[in-house]
């Protein structure tokens, strides 16, 4: 039974993870808290859910697509919203309300589009069959949105630890205005970042929306809270903390639903982040909160 | 052969005049030095020509090559690094890694050469990091290459500092106020690497406010007070010029009210 749960909160927390981890890149490398992340993953489970009924698109095809769509949508409001504002020198807080807009916006056009009822996959595109290992029963759903997760984020690793793009990336979270000033084209990488953080955010959604099979123009907004929470427990900015931290969350929700309380599994959660930041006030790995200009 | 000109070059933020009609150029292969007393307009001269801020007046030419309305990682492109007087290191990033930020243009970069590329994306980061060590052995930090930048001393961050500017392949490199809070034997060192970076044929164009420094490094010397150049030329008649003395130890007002 505890293994069995344990294989739901890797499940649950490898997506928390994947949604935290665009959402702290966007921090660390823009230095903006973007809470249109929230919006931009239901955007993913609903551009998925139209490839895949509308278009018969297979799951693969889909999360493609929508990792397209939501990066795309992440790209535009870089571009639209957060670009004029950063040459403005917009006070920090700024750009943060401006996507709280575009979070009322996406979800209201959503709404508009699709209708505030739940929305499912057909069960029949969903990948069917079971894993029986030691009485744990994993279904394939779950192994694969485990492996989409983590196959993304160690994707993410890669290039940030070890490829110039990365190294690029981190000078920016150190320094802008050092690394504009060595030749990087800081612009062009908060441009690219916004897309890559947002197209991770729509795969976290249409995973979700896969995982407990119900797509709602809300959805965006729990998990947004989860992602904050996640973020400034694993530190802020800190990629390595979004993943702990992601894991973390997952786990500590999927047990105390299971042992404690199936209604109070977010309250128990988020109350153990609380304790955690009590001792931690600055996070797991956190270093990040100030930052030189 | 001049590597670097600006001619009446004027900015002014609002109704404030900071520079005007500044007029001077740098010689190829040699260690230019830019003096004047506390807000003379130092910096706002070095933010110019890197394009961080555009002139209100006059034209900038890197060989040549006009640089006024380009952007600074533009302007990084065609040769021009600089350092900061703040030093703006990344802290948390190792001296090799540091270095290689700034070999930014020269490495094929991104998830795209990473997979489809591997082969020249691998020869790519050998070379880079072969070039960043290069440099390190240069300022003598070859040694520490995997330490965290923060675990240096101030003068080897600014060392740092030197190694990174370089690895973006300049020709002439900005040193701001390059031994400000330095210790005497510190100073000393840096004098010494910088003249081995000209020595290697680097154009070196520096500001700084220590006078003997200045002296005993720069072959030419310009000296700005109140955003205008008062004296241009070898330091030992900048040393002896009057306007030079006066800028900085001030007028001597009983001598003039002399009958």
């Amino acid at each position: 039974m505890f293994a069995q749960q344990l294989a739901n909160a890797l499940t649950l927390g490898s997506v928390y993870a994947l949604f935290a981890l665009g959402f702290t890149l966007v921090f660390g490398v823009l230095a903006v808290i973007n809470l249109s992340h929230g919006a931009v993953f239901m955007v993913g489970s609903y551009a998925a859910l139209v490839l895949v009924t509308r278009f018969q698109a297979p799951l693969w095809l889909a999360l493609i697509g929508a990792m397209l769509v939501s990066g795309g949508i992440g790209l535009l409001v870089d571009v639209l919203i957060l670009k004029p504002l950063r040459a403005r020198n917009a006070p920090h807080l700024i750009p943060m309300i401006a996507t709280i807009g575009v979070a009322i916006m996406l979800t209201s056009a959503g709404q508009g589009l699709f209708g505030a009822e739940i929305h499912r996959f057909p069960e029949e595109t969903l990948p069917a069959g079971e894993l029986v290992i030691a009485g744990i029963h994993l279904r394939a759903l779950e192994i694969g949105i485990v492996a989409v997760a983590f196959a993304l984020m160690a994707l993410l690793f890669v290039v940030l630890r070890r490829t110039q793009l990365g190294r690029a990336l981190r000078a920016i979270a150190e320094s802008p205005k050092a690394a504009y000033l060595l030749g990087i084209n800081v612009e062009g990488l908060f441009h690219l970042t916004s897309f890559v953080a947002a197209a991770l955010g729509g795969v976290a959604g249409v995973l979700i929306g896969l995982d407990f099979n119900a797509i709602t123009p809300q959805m965006g907004q729990p998990i947004l809270h989860k992602g904050i929470a996640v973020i400034i427990l694993g530190g802020m900015g800190d990629i390595r903390g979004a993943l702990i931290g992601g894991l973390f969350l997952g786990f500590a929700e999927v047990m105390s639903k299971a042992y404690l309380s199936s209604q109070m599994g977010d309250a128990v959660a988020f109350g153990l982040l609380f304790l955690i930041l009590l001792v931690r006030p600055s996070g797991l790995f956190g270093r990040v909160l100030e930052r030189k200009a | 052969m001049n590597m670097l000109s600006l001619k009446n070059v004027g900015k002014h933020f609002g109704g404030l005049s900071v520079l005007e009609d500044v007029s001077f150029e740098v010689p190829a292969g040699s260690i230019y030095g830019l003096i004047g007393p506390n807000g003379a307009g130092k910096t706002t001269v070095f933010n110019l020509i890197t394009g961080l801020i555009p002139p209100s007046s006059g034209s900038i030419a890197l060989e040549g090559r006009d640089l006024v309305g380009l952007a600074p990682h533009r302007i990084t492109r065609l040769g021009v690094a600089r350092t900061f007087q703040n030093i703006r290191i990344f802290p948390h990033m190792s001296l090799l890694e540091n270095v290689m930020v700034g070999m930014h243009r020269h490495l094929a970069y991104g998830p795209a050469a990473l997979f489809f590329n591997t082969r020249a994306c691998r020869d790519g980061e050998k070379k880079a990091k072969e070039r960043a060590f290069e440099l390190l052995s240069w300022l003598r930090l070859e040694r520490k290459a995997d330490l965290l930048a923060d675990s240096l001393s101030y003068g080897e961050q600014r060392k740092l500092e030197f190694a990174r500017a370089l690895a973006t392949e300049p020709r002439l490199l900005l040193l701001d106020e390059p031994v400000a809070g330095m210790n005497p034997s510190e100073k000393a060192e840096l004098m010494e690497e910088i003249r081995a970076i000209r020595d290697r044929g680097y154009g070196v164009f520096l500001i700084e406010h220590d006078m003997r420094f200045v002296m005993g490094l720069c072959q030419h010397i310009a000296v700005l007070n109140f955003g205008r150049i008062i004296a241009e030329g070898k330091p030992e008649a900048i040393r002896s010029n009057p306007d030079v003395i006066e800028a900085y130890l001030g007028r001597d007002d009983d001598a003039e009210t002399q009958p």
